[in-house]
């Protein structure tokens, strides 16, 4: 296969950015999207120019890291992470637009790398338990209702990749906050901290300049692990359910 | 600088001034040192209850709902064009004396329009607001972005919303006062509606605006719910159900009184 490739380059977070155009020669249908990028860049090492920067970790679809959007679609036209992403979803002699993720929650390092550190600091916000250490608890000590660990499972699927933010056309974390605050609201052990860590959460996630969420549902569409808009209206329900019960927004 | 007490207290507020910037530069030059990437700088978190996004969705919910039920008893109301003159301005003169002689005139009517009107104020700021935060959170735009999944009442309710807003402007002044009604003012509500709807650009403005609000309310039905958290998987099919029945009943009753003058069946 031949491809174009519009790529978004931009040397720092301060310059300006453009997109600018390659030619990628003999990509095997059998290749993920990120080897046809890894032959790209090893075509412009060779050839003295500066490779284009994208993150990339486990490239089994389980890290979160990779996070591209392909033609306009976050991750490419597959629900699945970039890394799974094979070439066999394009022809021959396509031209692909590839960005980054744009959100203010989220600013470009390089190229097609932004800064997600947004988000660990919504997690550091109430995205835990607290628990005493030590030995592991019985396992049937604690017991939870099939149903409520089914959709915390589901939730905790959850990969932070950030698809759901690039793709809301308000630029909006509530899918990401959403499934963390169902995850641990469901199960028991995140019951103590419960009505604090969604105030807390949704204020951090506020504070950093991600929009508002309208339902609107781009984010369920493109999310790899297929997270529901239904952990966004647990979300909105443990969140008024707390400011009813007097606890004090996070400020 | 003689009084050992002003001493002690500007020593205190400078001792502690001195030790609380001594202690961000020095967290912030920890910072520096650790970490490799670019970091975006923490913004102060403003506090209080309305700053929170989506407590700024449940103020839009909640007075979407108490609009939607009254927009239920005013289509409801206007079908008494179909009685004729008597009926409807008699229905016109019932809702500005409901309650009377317990209470003076007008006064339900005007519990009515209080509550109208702070629930549309709130509605805006809290759409404002929150567009105002989206435009925040995109600065740089895609070059190329496709749709996935939104639908046409989703991706239109802004604008949609701005453009109701001068319709009920427009509205009331037609109908409600008559200052831009063809019949004019000191006329009886049965002549306006007469006199507005003889005339086929005013016709096609309400129409058109009614079609929006019925997209207004596909969506906004199916998002209060969502927002006030009673959907979920089980329940999605029906709120949806439920969101394009209301919107079609409310848009379609609105548009029976117009387009039947229009046509001449109400005269």
């Amino acid at each position: 296969m031949n491809l174009t490739l519009k790529i978004w380059r931009q040397v720092g977070p301060a310059t300006k950015g453009k997109m600018v155009s390659y030619h990628v020669t003999d990509v095997s249908p059998d290749m993920s999207f990120l080897e046809m990028l890894d032959v790209l860049n090893e075509k412009l090492i060779l050839d003295g120019d500066d490779p284009v920067a994208f993150d990339h970790d486990c490239r089994e679809g389980i890290c979160g890291s990779c996070g591209l959007m392909i033609d306009g679609v976050a991750h490419g036209p597959e629900q699945a992470t970039v890394c799974q992403l094979h070439m066999r979803s394009f022809s021959d002699g396509d031209v692909i637009d590839i960005e980054p993720w744009r959100s203010g929650g989220f600013p470009v390092v390089k190229d097609l790398v932004v800064d997600r550190s947004a988000f660990d600091r919504i997690i550091s916000a109430g995205g835990f338990i607290s628990a005493p250490t030590g030995t592991a608890p019985e396992a049937h000590a604690t017991p939870v209702p099939k149903k409520d660990s089914d959709a915390a499972f589901d939730a905790a699927t959850c990969i932070g990749c950030g698809a759901c933010v690039a793709a809301c056309p308000n630029g909006s974390a509530m899918l990401f906050t959403a499934a963390k605050v169902s995850h641990l609201g469901l199960l028991p052990q995140g019951q103590p901290e419960r009505d604090a860590r969604v105030l807390r959460m949704v204020g951090q996630q506020d504070a950093e300049d991600f929009g508002g969420c309208t339902n609107i549902g781009e984010c369920s569409a493109v999310c790899p692990k297929g997270i529901s808009m239904e952990t966004i209206s647990r979300l909105n329900h443990d969140l008024l359910g707390a400011l009813r019960a007097g606890a004090v927004p996070a400020s | 600088m003689g009084n050992p007490q002003v001493r002690v207290a500007l020593h205190e507020v400078c001792h502690h001034r001195f030790t609380w910037v001594s202690r961000v530069s020095w967290a912030y030059r920890g910072a520096v040192a650790t970490v490799t990437t670019q970091q975006a700088p923490q913004k102060a978190r403003k506090p209080g209850k309305f700053s929170n996004s989506v407590v700024k969705k449940a103020v839009m919910a909640v007075t979407g709902i108490i609009m939607i039920l009254y927009l239920i008893a005013h289509m409801i109301g206007n079908l008494h064009a179909f009685q004729g003159a008597d009926s409807f301005n008699g229905y016109s003169h019932w809702i500005r004396t409901i309650g009377e002689p317990a209470v003076p005139e007008q006064t339900t009517l005007w519990i009515i329009r209080v509550v109208l009107l702070v629930s549309v104020v709130a509605h805006f700021w809290a759409a404002i607001s929150l567009w105002r935060q989206a435009r925040r959170a995109r600065p740089v735009p895609y070059v190329t972005k496709k749709r996935v999944q939104q639908s046409f009442a989703s991706r239109t309710v802004r604008w949609g919303g701005l453009i109701l807003a001068l319709f009920i402007i427009w509205h009331i002044l037609d109908l409600t006062f008559g200052v831009v009604n063809p019949a004019g003012t000191g006329t009886t509500p049965y002549d306006r509606l007469i006199a507005s709807f003889s005339n086929i650009p005013i016709t096609l403005f309400y129409v058109v605006s009614m079609i929006l609000l019925g997209l207004h309310l596909r969506h906004g039905i199916f998002a209060a719910t969502q927002t006030l958290g009673q959907t979920n998987k089980r329940r999605e099919r029906a709120v949806n159900g439920i969101a394009y029945v209301v919107s079609t009943l409310i848009t379609v009753g609105f548009i029976l009184v117009p387009l039947s003058i229009a046509f001449g069946l109400i005269d």
